[in-house]
């Protein structure tokens, strides 16, 4: 039995405050034993060139779209974390996040240009792009404005996907960014690159040099094939660890430049207003973060009895070192067993079995991260930040479970 | 780690022949596949304008000038004046980035002027962005920044004009990177 397991099992004999599961009343249905289910019965369907989610699963979809007015594609769809389980998120359902819509682009027709403060400025096709030594990372990738409705002063009557679901987790696979800055030439004592998509809003960041050249991905697969369209295919930028709109889609240009290009995205937006009128600019690193997604709001516990806490925790500084789950509101903590592969800068599962005695109870998660970061509570974190930073949120997240079952987003 | 796992790349590992023999150039790393870029074409793409004003093209406009290109092209989303609605307001909110409910603004909020010529060139109209000349863009910037009370009526706004308007909430911007050592 492995160190994982025997804490599970450890960490569930504590919580596990009764005996055994009780079967509930049987529910009748056809294809139960003993009849022979109809699928049985004919030949199934045939295979297909690309597969599809189960037709019974056609409610799990990206959620909460939402576009600035007059337009469709500026504006953001989230995952609907409290459907999944695992730490990958499938890639049609990974969340977006445009600037002014998917641009539809010809890998055949797309150069990316490395120029600014480089010995020789170079032009890559995709083609020479595919050629090169290429890495796999699996990685979260957030956007800094996840979780901004908690923010609010009214907890907002949304699922775990529609409040926190601007997150997902890929494997990602590409070139290192230093490799191609080495072939230019480029000025390491520079300390700064812009970096361009070819979308319409031309998005743009200023990038350290520093984290270009430690761990930068030019991306061109996600979970094994090329990038899908609203992930910025042909070719992304990839930043670890860093807030989402740094990692540019649809990326056309990187400039090695003197100082930062103070971008409309990177001095206008993406800058956290705090309570005293004072902005914070360039807050890189999402911090350490949890969620549990089941159960979450707009679920009902089908009664007590066993059920299992499951969630997401992740943070940008590096991994995952310990999650802790409260069904009190916080009064007590214990610790959730972290599934396996715990990765530096990726979604981490937590599951713990919880015996619920159909009172009613205030579920929280908190993480924290191999540099001793700590999720904060929600109250904490707004007394630091105020109401109106937009971004960065990441306190911690509270529902409550009714007499009845059901689960419900609140302020505990 | 990140830096360990990239540094180990295996050069080592390359079978067939020597790494880097007869490169002039480049990375012993990857393939060397890059084609030298022109100066014409950098020209061609280069659109992003620095604080310093490095980036701005010639040209140049003035309020009265960008009213016109305004209220063409941009007041559908803006509003009047910049005013707002049904997409961004443009235009005041000086005072309110401490209260409960702020208004920010290229006037209240925005720490450099050139920012907004960088993003008018790039991306606006939204519907019809890399559109406007540099002229429109520059009688638009002066537009905006007139309004906002940062620049007067008849203030031209150019390449060496224009990375000189001091934004009135630059201070107030606190840079956190890199970080400071615990």
């Amino acid at each position: 039995m492995n160190e994982s397991k025997r804490r599970f099992i450890k960490r569930s004999a504590g919580l596990l405050t009764s005996g055994l599961v009780v079967g509930g009343a049987r529910r009748v249905a056809a294809g139960e034993p003993p009849e022979i289910p109809p699928s049985m019965k004919v030949p199934g369907a045939g295979m297909g060139e690309y597969g599809s989610p189960a037709k019974y699963e056609s409610k799990v979809t990206r959620t909460f779209i939402r576009s600035q007015p007059g337009t469709t594609g500026s504006g953001a769809s989230r995952a609907p974390l409290e459907s999944l389980e695992g730490m990958i998120t499938p890639s049609g359902l990974h969340f977006e996040r445009h600037h002014s819509g998917v641009p539809d682009i010809d890998p055949a027709q797309h150069r990316l240009l490395i120029h600014g403060m480089v010995k020789r400025p170079l032009v890559f096709t995709l083609d020479a792009l595919l050629r090169y030594p290429m890495i796999s990372r699996i990685h979260f990738l957030e956007c800094s404005g996840n979780s901004q409705l908690l923010y609010q002063p009214a907890p907002p009557n949304l699922t775990a996907g529609q409040t926190h679901g601007l997150v997902s987790c890929s494997e990602w696979t590409g070139v290192p960014l230093r490799v191609l800055l080495e072939e230019a030439g480029v000025d390491r004592s520079a300390p700064w690159i812009l970096a361009e998509g070819a979308d319409s809003a031309a998005m743009s960041r200023s990038i350290p040099m520093a984290k270009a050249m430690d761990d930068a991905i030019l991306a061109l697969f996600q979970n094994g094939e090329r990038l899908r369209p609203e992930n910025g295919y042909p070719v992304r930028l990839f930043l670890p660890g860093w807030e989402g709109n740094m990692s540019v889609k649809w990326l056309r240009r990187l400039k090695v430049v003197p100082a930062p290009i103070m971008t409309k995205d990177e001095t206008s937006r993406y800058s956290d207003l705090q309570a005293d009128g004072k902005s914070l600019m360039f807050t890189y690193p999402m911090e350490v973060k949890s969620v549990i997604t089941r159960p979450s709001h707009g679920m009902t516990l089908s009664g007590p009895g066993l059920h299992q806490i499951a969630g997401i925790a992740w943070s940008g500084n590096g991994s995952i070192k310990k999650v802790e789950v409260s069904t009190d509101g916080g009064r007590s903590w214990v610790e959730a067993p972290l599934a396996a592969p715990v990765l530096p800068r990726a979604l981490t599962r937590f599951r713990l079995p919880w015996r619920w005695d159909g009172a009613a109870a205030v579920l929280k998660s908190r993480a924290i991260d191999d540099a001793g970061a700590v999720q904060p509570e929600r109250e904490k974190f707004i007394a630091e930040h105020g109401n109106n930073a937009l971004f960065h949120f990441n306190g911690i997240q509270a529902w409550s479970v009714a007499a009845s079952g059901e689960v419900k987003h609140v302020y505990a | 780690m990140s830096t360990r796992d990239f540094a180990a790349l295996p050069l080592a590992l390359i079978i067939g022949g020597c790494v880097g023999a007869g490169a002039t150039a480049g990375t012993p790393e990857g393939p060397n596949l890059g084609r030298e870029a022109t100066p014409a074409q950098i020209a061609g793409w280069d659109i992003s304008v620095g604080p310093d004003g490095v980036g701005l093209p010639p040209g140049k406009g003035t309020a009265a000038a960008g009213a016109v290109v305004y209220e063409q092209k941009c007041q559908a989303c803006h509003g009047a004046r910049g005013a707002g609605q049904p997409n961004d307001r443009l235009v005041g909110g000086l005072g309110t980035l401490a209260s409960k409910t702020p208004v920010k603004t290229i006037g209240s909020y925005w720490p450099y002027a050139t920012t907004v010529f960088d993003y008018v060139r790039r991306a606006m109209p939204y519907i019809q962005p890399q559109s406007l000349t540099d002229d429109e863009v520059y009688a638009l910037t002066a537009y905006l920044l007139n309004l906002n009370g940062i620049i007067g009526d008849g203030d031209e706004m150019n390449a060496q004009t224009l990375p000189k308007v001091k934004m009135p909430n630059q201070a107030n911007f606190i840079v956190v990177y890199p970080p400071r050592a615990k």
